[in-house]
């Protein structure tokens, strides 16, 4: 028997055009849906349950009764049950920082005992990407950030990951478990999910948690950090725009192009 | 305790450019703080980097001689011990893959607040710290309220330090534990080899989300072939497999430098602009006139590329 458990984030996408309502956007302009990198974590899991004989994959998140659609497209796509962390004391902090976060999680963990905790490298809308390699660290658990390939002997206790560094380079490592792998997009082609997963997912359950279920206090999500000020970054652009419709803007870009040599025989 | 201590970052027997940004970005923090820049490197050849890392702004270089290449368990350790001796008040570490892979485990480990990807960094009392959210769609200042903390910075922000320090250089004693190291680095690999080398281009068109379908790369091949380009893209035509890893632009792939790059439905994430932004000429089609490749863009056309890349075609096919 193997326990997975993913953890996911709700993030709102932005508009092209929003306004800005103090350190927020207006909720008029965001648009929430489960976070990309968090999708591939899912899907990850599900695969490692349909490779194995005994394989249970949970999926735990942080966030208002709005997320519980997220979480249901999470179970419908093959995770078995869901968790879902939730108070008055949660809904008044501002931003959620790596620190509390990581109290919340540690006490699922604690709860839990999964052999292997996946989640996104970072999510779309804070991008701190610190959550996974924080939870490891306060777990005891071994980890790897950024990974993009995973080949798991769960008999051997060692997940053989390779790592996405930066220009085109890939590390290989051998990571013990227990461990948190942080998943990058692109190691997997996540499904969507099927009528059949979708009418599944109902009946499936959805445990909701309170700080004091998880034996936490207020204290534990006080944050030290604070949102001050948001802004729209100031353009720097000199860019020429081509005006006017398709057709005309096409042909000034054409013949910017022959000035510079393109298509030139 | 009014120090910083940035740790640098290396990879297969080189200081990647980040580690002089964080000299830059150290020196001035250590000056609001009037305290003094120390420097850390951890693992490799230590002696030969510590030469490299003495330049101005920094105060003192301690080398933490352990293994070849970057262990996360061991850097944590390191960081750890170094931290109890030099009670410093902030530690600045990259923001870089690696740094991630070991920045929020000393956080926790140390119980310091943790504010990444920093973009600009200042102190007056307390710290604040800009970096973005929503991919790049709004800045945000985070003030953090208690001290000692921890920040890691994003690549290319600050400016490389430059010149000749006189900072002594500190070998630093850590016992590693290595019963905590559980995870061994057994290779690297090179990926994005093939057919084409898209850094060879002079003139390259790349493809990014906007192009909604992958039967729709038909479209972006054709312009780049009545064009006389090459083609190249962004992240997640690669991740959706529309178009092999050999293709990619960008942090995690290929950084480019042609004479024209002409993005076509590319936003102009960070992760992108990083691999394409030293090109001679940019020129951006995308239908969001507030896209951030509109910022670096020399021309553009704010269209539909569906509308406008036939008619392009068109001009160059006849």
């Amino acid at each position: 028997m193997m326990k997975v458990l993913v953890t996911v984030k709700e993030v709102a996408e932005v508009e092209e055009d929003f306004v800005l309502d103090g350190t927020r956007i207006d909720d008029r302009f965001l648009e929430y849906d489960l976070n990309e990198w968090d999708d591939y974590a899912i899907e990850t899991a599900v695969q490692l349950a349909e490779a194995g004989d005994d394989v249970e994959v949970v999926s735990a998140t942080i966030g208002p009764e709005r997320c519980e659609e997220t979480i249901r497209m999470a179970l419908a796509k093959g995770v078995d049950r869901g968790i879902r962390v939730w108070d008055d004391t949660l809904a008044s902090v501002d931003l959620l920082d790596v620190n509390a976060k990581t109290e919340i999680f540690n006490a699922i963990i604690a709860e839990e005992e999964p052999d292997l905790i996946l989640t996104g490298v970072q999510a779309h809308d804070d991008s701190f990407g610190a959550t996974g390699v924080s939870v490891a660290d306060a777990a005891g658990y071994e980890w790897a950030a950024v990974v993009n390939a995973l080949d798991l002997d769960a008999d051997a206790g060692v997940a053989h990951v390779r790592r996405e560094l930066e220009g085109g380079v890939e590390e290989l490592t051998d990571v013990e478990l227990p461990a948190v792998l942080t998943i990058q997009t692109g190691i997997n082609e996540p499904r969507y999910a099927s009528l059949r997963g979708i009418r599944m997912a109902q009946r499936k359950e959805i445990a909701q948690q309170t700080l004091d279920d998880l034996g936490l206090d207020e204290g534990a999500v006080e944050s030290q950090i604070t949102l001050t000020d948001m802004y729209e970054p100031e353009s720097e652009s000199d860019v020429e725009l081509f005006e006017g419709d398709a057709d005309a803007a096409a042909a000034s870009l054409a013949s910017v192009l022959r000035e510079k040599g393109v298509g030139a025989q | 305790m009014s120090d910083v201590l940035a740790v640098v970052d290396h990879r297969r027997g080189q200081l990647r450019d980040i580690s002089f940004e964080l000299i830059s970005a150290g020196a001035d923090l250590a000056a609001d703080l009037g305290g003094s820049l120390h420097v850390a490197v951890i693992s490799g050849d230590v002696e030969k980097f510590a030469t490299e890392l003495d330049r101005e702004g920094v105060d003192t270089v301690y080398t933490v001689a352990h293994g070849e290449e970057f262990n996360h368990d061991v850097y944590v350790q390191a960081i750890e011990a170094l931290f109890d001796e030099l009670a410093p008040t902030a530690i600045l570490m990259p923001n870089s893959v690696n740094g991630l892979d070991y920045a929020p485990a000393v956080a926790n480990r140390l119980s310091l607040p943790l504010v990444t990807d920093a973009i600009g960094i200042s102190y007056n009392e307390t710290l604040s710290v800009a970096r973005e959210m929503y991919g790049s769609k709004v800045e945000t200042t985070v003030d953090v309220a208690t001290e000692p903390f921890a920040v890691t910075i994003r690549g290319a922000e600050w400016p490389k330090a430059k010149g000749n320090g006189s900072a002594p250089v500190e070998p630093f004693e850590v016992s590693i534990d290595e019963s905590a190291v559980r995870s061994t680095v057994t290779g690297f690999e090179e990926v994005g080899g093939g057919d084409v080398d898209i850094t060879d281009a002079d003139v390259l068109v790349s493809v990014g989300r906007g192009i909604e379908d992958e039967e729709n790369i038909e479209l972006i091949e054709e312009l780049a072939a009545a064009l006389g380009a090459t083609l190249s893209s962004s992240r997640p035509i690669v991740d959706n497999g529309w178009l092999p890893k050999n293709r990619q632009v960008g942090q995690s792939g290929k950084v480019v430098t042609p004479d024209i790059y002409l993005a076509v439905g590319i936003s102009g994430a960070v992760q992108h602009v990083a691999g394409m932004k030293g090109s001679d000429t940019i020129i951006a089609i995308n239908t969001d006139p507030n896209a951030p490749i509109f910022d670096i863009a020399d021309y553009g056309i704010v269209g539909d590329l569906f509308d406008v890349v036939p008619v392009l075609i068109d001009e160059f096919s006849s």
